[in-house]
C-alpha cells in the first residue's frame, strides 16, 4: 500500500461518511423509541461500508437510486444531516418538504432522485437515468441499490435486459443482508444470485460489503468502465443488518439468533475494522478516529434538537406540487 | 357476547374455512412463521403446516398469477397482499387474467380466489403505503369487492369471500386491526350485496365504507344532539352493491351523503352519488354530497397527512349544511 498517504483524505473521508451515517441511525433510531418520530423507519446500521465504498467512487453528478432503507445512500451521497432529519420528523425545511418521510428521501442536488417504498420500484428508474446519461451524451453513471429481497420482482429482469442490450451506464448493487424481512434469502431466491445478471450477459462481481476498501476499490473501477460504455455491471454485496427489519421489529429470535447478529457485530463491523486497518497502516491515529466521532455525534445531536424545533409544513401545502407547473 | 379483534376475526375466519376445505391454501410475503407484518395470520401455519400456509419470495405479480392458475384448477388460494398499495404490481393477474376468465371461457374455467389487502391513511407511511384503492378494482366486470368495517363484518365477510367462486377482493383498513367487537361463538356467513343499516333515521342518509362507518357514527352521534336524526349505512361490499337499501333510504329522507377514504375523483362516493341521483332524484332536496380522500398522494408529514381524510367533524359540518339549505 505505497500510495496509503496520497489515499490519506479520501481513506479519512470514507470513515468519516461511515460513521456520519451511524450517528445520524443511533438519533433516527432514539427519535423513534422516543415516540418523537411518525411512523416507522429501516435502520441502515451494519450496512454502512456497502453506500460509502459506492458513493465514493461517484461524482456528485451521478445518480443513485436509493431503497426503503435509504438513510445510508442519502448520507452517502452527501446528504446534510439537517435537511435530513427535518424530513423524518415531516417539517417543512426536509429535503422533500416533509411531504416524503424517511422512505421517500430524495437529494436532487446531490443526485440522490429518492429511496422508494416498493421493493424493486427503483430498478427502471436507475436504468432511465441511465439511459438519459448515454442519449445526452453525459458521462455518468447511474447506481441502483437494492436489497436481496428485490430479486424476487420481475422489474429488475426486464430492465436489466433492456440495459444489456442497449448498453446503458447503470451499476446494479444488490445488497444481500440475508433477509427480506423476516425470511431468509435462500427462502425466496432460487439458485445462484450472481447468475441471474450474467444470464443477460451483465458481468458480475462478488464483493465482501462491510470491507468499504474492497467495495470502493471495485467500483471505482466499474464507475469508470461504465463512462467509457463498458456497462452495465451487477455486483452482489454480502453485508447485515444490525437492528430489526424496521424499528419496532425487537423480538426477532423466531427468525435469526442473538449469537449470528453478535457475530456479525463484533467481528465483522465495517467501521471497527476499517478503523483498525487506519490504525495498524499509520494512516490515523485512534485519537484522531475518536476525535472525528466525537465531532460527528455532536452534529447528529445538534441537527436533530434543530429538526424537533423547526416549523411544520403549512396547511397550503397539502395539495401544492401534485403537478409541475409548465 | 365475546368480544374479539377484527384482525382475530379474520384469522377465525380464515381457520374455520381451512378446516372445512383442504383445497385452501395461503400465499404471500411473511404470512407463515411471521404472520404476516400485522400479526393477523398468526397461528395458521402452527395449525395447516407450510403446505397450505405458504410464504412466498417478494413477487406480487407472480404469486398472484399463480393463485389465478390454481384456482383455476381446483384450489382455493387466498392471496395474502401485504399493502393494498401493491395492488398496482398485480393488476394484469388480477384484472386481465382473474376477473376475465369466467366471462372469457363462456362461464367454463372459474377463479374462485380471495384476495386480501388492506387500505387507509394515518399511518405516516406517505404516500406508497397508505392508499386506498377500492375504486380501482371495483371498477372492473367481474370482481368482487368487500370493505369490512368491524370484526363482526370481517369475519362474515371473509367466510363469504372464501366460498364464493368468483376472484374477491377484501379491502381491510389497518387502523382497525385491535378494534374490537361483538363477534358470535357460532358460525354466521354476511351475504354480499346486502347493505347494513347501523343506525336508522329520518333527516339524512350517510352511506359510508370501512374506516368511515365509525367517523359516520360519530356524527350520527353529536348530530342526535343537536336533534338530527342521521341514517347511517354501510354497503358491506361495494361491488356487488345493495342499491336497493341505499335508494330506499334516500327516499326517506331526502338528503344524503356518501363517505369513502378513497380518493373523491371518480371513486366510490362519484359512483354512489351518481346512483343515488339516477334513481331517487325527485325524492332529493339538496344535491347528494360527497367526502373522500383529498385528491392529491397521501403526504407524510401528519400534519397534511390528516387534512386528506374525511372525520366526523367534516361530516357534522357538511351535514348542517346540507339540511340548512347551505349546498
Ligand atoms: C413490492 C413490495 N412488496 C413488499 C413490500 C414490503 N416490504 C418492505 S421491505 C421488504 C423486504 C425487503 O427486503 P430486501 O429487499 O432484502 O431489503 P432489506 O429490507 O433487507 O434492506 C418488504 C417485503 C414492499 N415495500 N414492496
Ligand atoms: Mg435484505
Amino acid at each position: 500500500m505505497s500510495n496509503n498517504k496520497d489515499n490519506k483524505n479520501s481513506y479519512l473521508q470514507m470513515f468519516r461518511q461511515m460513521v456520519r451515517i451511524r450517528a445520524f441511525e443511533e438519533q433516527a433510531n432514539q427519535l423513534y423509541l422516543s415516540a418523537k418520530m411518525p411512523g416507522l423507519t429501516h435502520m441502515y446500521v451494519g450496512q454502512e461500508a456497502v453506500a460509502v465504498g459506492i458513493c465514493e467512487a461517484l461524482t456528485p453528478n451521478d445518480k443513485i437510486t436509493s431503497t426503503h432503507r435509504g438513510h445510508g445512500h442519502c448520507v452517502a451521497k452527501g446528504a446534510d444531516f439537517k435537511q435530513m432529519f427535518c424530513e423524518l420528523l415531516g417539517k417543512q425545511e426536509g429535503y422533500c418538504r416533509g411531504k416524503g418521510g424517511s422512505m421517500h428521501i430524495a437529494d436532487q442536488a446531490n443526485g440522490n432522485l429518492g429511496a422508494n417504498a416498493i421493493v424493486g420500484g427503483s430498478a427502471g428508474i436507475a436504468t432511465g437515468a441511465a439511459l438519459t446519461a448515454k442519449r445526452m451524451g453525459k458521462k455518468e453513471v447511474s447506481v441502483c441499490f437494492f436489497g436481496d429481497g428485490a430479486l424476487g420482482q420481475g422489474l429488475l429482469y426486464e430492465t436489466m435486459n433492456m440495459a444489456a442490450l442497449w448498453k446503458l451506464p447503470v451499476i446494479y448493487a444488490c445488497e444481500n443482508n440475508l433477509y427480506g424481512e423476516y425470511t431468509k434469502v435462500e427462502e425466496m431466491a432460487a439458485g445462484d444470485l450472481m447468475a441471474r445478471a450474467k444470464g443477460f450477459g451483465i458481468q458480475s462481481f462478488e464483493v465482501d460489503g462491510q470491507d468499504v476498501l474492497a467495495v470502493n476499490n471495485l467500483t471505482q473501477e466499474l464507475v469508470e468502465r461504465a463512462r467509457k460504455g463498458d456497462g452495465p455491471f451487477f455486483i452482489l454485496l454480502n453485508t447485515y443488518r444490525y437492528h430489526g427489519h424496521h424499528v419496532g421489529d425487537i423480538n426477532r429470535e423466531y427468525y435469526r439468533s442473538k449469537e449470528e447478529e453478535q457475530l456479525w457485530r463484533e467481528e465483522r463491523d465495517p467501521i471497527t475494522n476499517f478503523s483498525q486497518l487506519l490504525v495498524d497502516k499509520k494512516i490515523s491515529t485512534s485519537e484522531e478516529l475518536k476525535s472525528i466521532e466525537l465531532q460527528i455525534e455532536k452534529d447528529a445531536e445538534e441537527a436533530v434538537n434543530y429538526a424537533l424545533n423547526a416549523a411544520w409544513p403549512d396547511a397550503s401545502e397539502v395539495n401544492m406540487h401534485v403537478f409541475a407547473s409548465n | 357476547m365475546r368480544e374479539i379483534t377484527f384482525g382475530a376475526a379474520v384469522n377465525e375466519a380464515m381457520a374455520e374455512e381451512m378446516r372445512l376445505d383442504e383445497s385452501i391454501i395461503i400465499l404471500g410475503e411473511d404470512v407463515a412463521e411471521a404472520g404476516t407484518p400485522f400479526k393477523v395470520l398468526s397461528g395458521l401455519v402452527e395449525e395447516f403446516g407450510t403446505e397450505r400456509v405458504i410464504d412466498t419470495p417478494i413477487s406480487e405479480p407472480g404469486f398472484t398469477g399463480i393463485a389465478v392458475g390454481a384456482a383455476m384448477t381446483g384450489l382455493r388460494p387466498i392471496v395474502d397482499l401485504m399493502f393494498g398499495d401493491f395492488l398496482f404490481l398485480i393488476m394484469d393477474q388480477l384484472c386481465n387474467q382473474a376477473a376475465k376468465t369466467h366471462y372469457m371461457s363462456g362461464g367454463k374455467l372459474s377463479v374462485p380466489m380471495v384476495l386480501r389487502t388492506n387500505m387507509g391513511a394515518t399511518r405516516r407511511s406517505a404516500a406508497q403505503h397508505s392508499q386506498s384503492l377500492q375504486a380501482l378494482v371495483a371498477h372492473i366486470p367481474g370482481l368482487k369487492v368487500a370493505m369490512p368495517s368491524s370484526a363482526y363484518e370481517a369475519k362474515g365477510l371473509m367466510k363469504t369471500a372464501i366460498r364464493d367462486n368468483n376472484p374477491v377482493v377484501i379491502f381491510e383498513d389497518k387502523l382497525m386491526y385491535n378494534d374490537k367487537a361483538e363477534v358470535p361463538e357460532e358460525e354466521y356467513l354476511i351475504n354480499f350485496g346486502e347493505a347494513n343499516i347501523l343506525r336508522s333515521g329520518t333527516d339524512i342518509t350517510l352511506i359510508a365504507t370501512s374506516s368511515m362507518v365509525q367517523q359516520a357514527e360519530m356524527a350520527a352521534n353529536t348530530l342526535a344532539d343537536q336533534n338530527i336524526s342521521a341514517e347511517v349505512i354501510d354497503p358491506r361490499t361495494i361491488s356487488p352493491l345493495d342499491e336497493t337499501t341505499l335508494i330506499n333510504s334516500v327516499k326517506k329522507t331526502s338528503h344524503a351523503i356518501v363517505i369513502d377514504e378513497g380518493h373523491q375523483n371518480y371513486g366510490i362516493t362519484a359512483e354512489i352519488a351518481a346512483r343515488i341521483s339516477e334513481k331517487a332524484f325527485y325524492y332529493l332536496d339538496a344535491p347528494v354530497q360527497r367526502l373522500g380522500a383529498m385528491d392529491v398522494p397521501v403526504p407524510f408529514s401528519p400534519v397534511l397527512e390528516d387534512l386528506t381524510v374525511p372525520t366526523a367533524q367534516q361530516i357534522h359540518e357538511r351535514v348542517v349544511m346540507v339540511l340548512e339549505g347551505k349546498i
